[in-house]
């Protein structure tokens, strides 16, 4: 405990030391963020400086071992870092999909040396990554994917095309599902390849949204040259990696369902204000029971993430939980969206001009509509539940 | 605290799981019923209950209980649920223990809760007065008269009324006004003067009595904490009960799901099992869904009593609601995928559909708890 202390006292010293003011501020627009990368713009010097500082320090993945870019820290030193962070306001040096999605595959099926090529640099926020998964004929079957690594004796030739490849047009390096025994049945015959997005050959278009955002891309992929020391895993055996992942995708999107994600003041209060009271009560009756339902649905599944959290900790296999918490999440968070636009009627369908905030709430409504589509259909996991947890035969 | 169960208490739960499985299954209520026993519930299986000191299991050691928490009384309420077990643990040992136990004097509490836990006495709390629950709509009357007070009244779907050897009942003694509700608590003898308890027979084959209070003599000591000042009580009552009926749900609901899970497995049509088909895989899902939620909820409010936290109310009303919404829907649905055989007598499932709308109603309904949810939250 006094251990715990004096490394708290050291933590709080470093962080007023070398977190920049302007680093202390809340996050509110996009640019905010950092995101790192080969091609990333930072926003200011700050920014920059606040990365490198904390990856000096191994504190952008502080649980990772230091030999590939962490600091080491065990579970109590971490939660003394965030408190402390939290406290100073300080922002998060970087958002990565390499810390979150690719990290944990690298370290549960990569080889050493792969482990000590590509961790550092996810560590340090110098390469920006993005993931391969979905293909324009593959979306929720997404093990019929076609895209093509071809042996080459010495290199891998990869020919095809990723759809919903977040950010591909600002990524360095990607992680890829790719076929590589097209005679195989389709789980048996795909592999997990990691290469340069400066490759020759790659090229990347931005999708247009509903919301009139562009995080997505199609990325091409016209005989690209792949070293063979890339493949992670054995090849033809990269479904169990690939699945590993996707679970670890649906642990994250099930916090979309936590009461107050996204939201900056409670919607109770955005009700009353926009709807008015009576007596003390929201003044339109139906629209007060739909509000009432919605955050008893919000309180039932904050208490359940936190009693899975809870039997996890106590040794319980989080498996089946992912697809009952992301099925929950998404649904719950996108009747949440429809029940803002309903709160705010008109106004909430404004699209331009500061009157109505650019569109905020019509946007993040078509946002979420994308929940229960994105990281498996909420079909798909309805499915999973259906015949992993509850046992039913198989559809014939 | 962490939201799993301790080792103590999923000892107990596996204890009384296998207890109900053996000494009460779900045929014992079709035979309490087809024989339109007088009690309603087994006096034998009540005794052995007793004896394993699960009638005083939430009460202090000092009066003759376990002093266990409502924790362990949710998990002995989950397992009697899911057999559909009658039994007086309900009425007297959730509701009326608790009041004793909340609003009751050192000299009530040590003359009624030992009776209690050795299973002596059976109570009823008498405090509906019409046919949806409103704990405010009191009507009867307490007026006093010499050293004591003179009650009239009457009093309906009173649990297990017919059989109670006393009864807490509401009655209104002043009008509401801010701060109190006019409405105090007695305890009432059955065999006293001017009271006729009618058995009511209902749908789901339990227990509920009408209960008439004419000009009925109470002596002063019988009054149930404060005078004008019960409706704090019989809240904090109707609070603790709906959280026990909450676990008691999920216990009925998750073997509904269970036996409906069994029949999709081994109910064969167009040559193949029905559980094969997507239509009916992804509504036993859903289903499967919402019973983790509840799960998560009865387990937090139970242990909300047991801490004595700021929000029992709030999330008495959030346990109701999950849990009759997801009764309901189960409920409904074992029905719809036993399809024919689940109309008949014959098949247990129907058990489980009537007990679903009993429970959902008894002491509001999910209509009810939702605008008390609203009410709650500030809007």
């Amino acid at each position: 405990m006094e251990q715990l202390d004096h490394f708290r006292a050291q933590v709080r010293a470093w962080l007023e030391e070398n977190c920049p003011a302007s680093m202390r501020t809340p996050v509110v627009a996009d640019e905010d963020i950092c995101w790192g990368g080969r091609r990333f713009v930072y926003q200011s010097e700050d920014q920059k400086l606040w990365l490198e500082r904390m990856a000096a320090q191994g504190w952008t993945v502080p649980h990772w071992p230091r030999q590939y870019g962490g600091a080491g820290l065990d579970r109590a030193q971490c939660k003394v870092l965030q408190q402390e962070m939290a406290a100073l306001g300080c922002r998060a040096p970087l958002t990565s999909l390499g810390v979150i999605m690719l990290a944990p595959a690298l370290f549960k099926f990569a080889s050493e040396a792969q482990k000590l090529a590509h961790l550092p640099g996810i560590a340090r926020g110098e390469i920006r990554w993005c993931q391969g998964y979905s293909e324009p004929g593959s979306g929720s079957d997404l093990a019929s994917l076609q895209t093509a690594a071809q042996d080459m004796e010495d290199h891998y030739l990869v020919n095809g095309s990723k759809v919903w490849t977040s950010y591909a047009n600002m990524s360095d390096w990607i992680f890829c599902l790719v076929r590589t025994d097209p005679r195989a049945p389709k789980r048996e015959g795909i592999s997990f390849l990691l290469f340069d997005m400066t490759s020759e050959g790659v090229s990347t278009a931005p999708i247009r949204l509903l919301s009139g955002a562009s995080p997505f891309c199609q990325t091409f992929f016209s005989d690209v040259v792949v070293p063979k020391a890339n493949m992670v895993g054995e090849p033809n055996k990269g479904w169990a990696i690939a699945k590993y992942l996707l679970q670890h995708e649906r642990n994250m999107a099930a916090s979309l369902g936590r009461p107050g994600s996204g939201r900056k003041k409670p919607m109770e209060q955005v009700a009353l204000e926009t709807l008015g009271d009576d007596h003390g009560k929201l003044a339109d009756p139906v629209l007060r029971q739909s509000l009432a339902r919605l955050q008893i649905r919000e309180q039932a599944f904050a208490l359940t993430m936190q009693r899975v959290g809870d039997e996890m900790k106590a040794g319980a296999d989080p498996g089946p939980a992912s697809s009952i918490l992301k099925y929950c999440g998404s649904e719950i968070n996108k009747q949440r969206h429809e029940l803002n636009l309903a709160i705010h009627g008109m106004a909430g369908l404004g699209w331009e001009g500061e009157v109505f905030d650019e569109g905020r709430i019509a946007r993040s409504w078509l946002r979420s509509k994308a929940n229960s589509i994105e990281g498996g259909t909420s079909e798909i996991q309805l499915n999973i539940i259906a015949r992993r947890v509850l046992g039913l035969p198989a559809t014939s | 605290m962490p939201l799993v169960l301790s080792e103590e208490q999923r000892l107990l739960q596996s204890t009384a799981e296998s207890f109900f499985r053996e000494k009460s299954p779900v045929s014992a209520l079709r035979q309490l019923r087809d024989t339109r026993d007088f009690d309603g519930f087994s006096r034998p299986v009540w005794r052995e209950m007793v004896a394993m000191g699960w009638a005083g299991a939430g009460l202090p050691v000092r009066f003759g209980g376990l002093g266990l928490g409502f924790t362990e009384l949710g998990v002995l309420l989950e397992a009697s649920g899911r057999t559909l077990v009658a039994s007086p643990l309900f009425s007297t040992v959730v509701l009326s223990a608790t009041g004793i136990l909340l609003g009751g004097n050192e000299a009530q509490k040590s003359a009624l809760l030992p009776r209690i836990a050795n299973g002596d006495l059976l109570v009823s709390l008498a405090h509906q007065e019409g046919p949806r629950h409103d704990p405010d709509a009191v009507a009867a009357r307490a007026v006093a008269r010499g050293d004591g007070y003179v009650l009239n009244g009457t009093k309906v779907h009173v649990v297990d009324g017919h059989v109670a050897d006393r009864f807490i009942v509401a009655a209104r003694t002043a009008a509401a006004t801010a701060g109190a509700s006019g409405v105090s608590l007695f305890l009432v003898e059955r065999s006293a003067a001017g009271v006729s308890v009618e058995r009511r027979i209902m749908v789901d084959s339990r227990n509920m009595a009408e209960v008439r209070l004419q000009d009925v003599a109470i002596a002063s000591a019988d009054l149930l904490g404060e005078l004008h000042q019960g409706g704090r009580v019989l809240n904090a009552i109707l609070d603790r009960g709906n959280i026990a009926l909450s676990a008691e749900m999920l216990g009925s609901l998750r073997a509904a799901f269970e036996r409906t899970l069994d029949y999709l497995k081994q109910r064969e049509q167009f040559g193949q099992l029905i559980g094969s088909f997507q239509a009916l895989q992804h509504r036993a899902a859903k289903m499967f869904c919402e019973i983790e939620l509840s799960r998560s909820v009865v387990l937090k409010a139970l242990q909300a009593i047991d801490s004595n936290a700021q929000d029992i109310a709030l999330l008495a009303s959030l346990a109701k609601v999950q849990l009759a919404e997801t009764f309901r829907l189960v409920s409904d649905e074992a029905i719809q995928m036993f399809g024919g055989i689940g109309m008949t007598d014959d098949e247990d499932i129907g058990f489980y559909l009537k007990r679903a709308r009993v429970a959902q109603q008894m002491l509001g309904d999910e209509h009810y708890h939702v605008q008390r949810y609203a009410a709650l939250r500030g809007y």
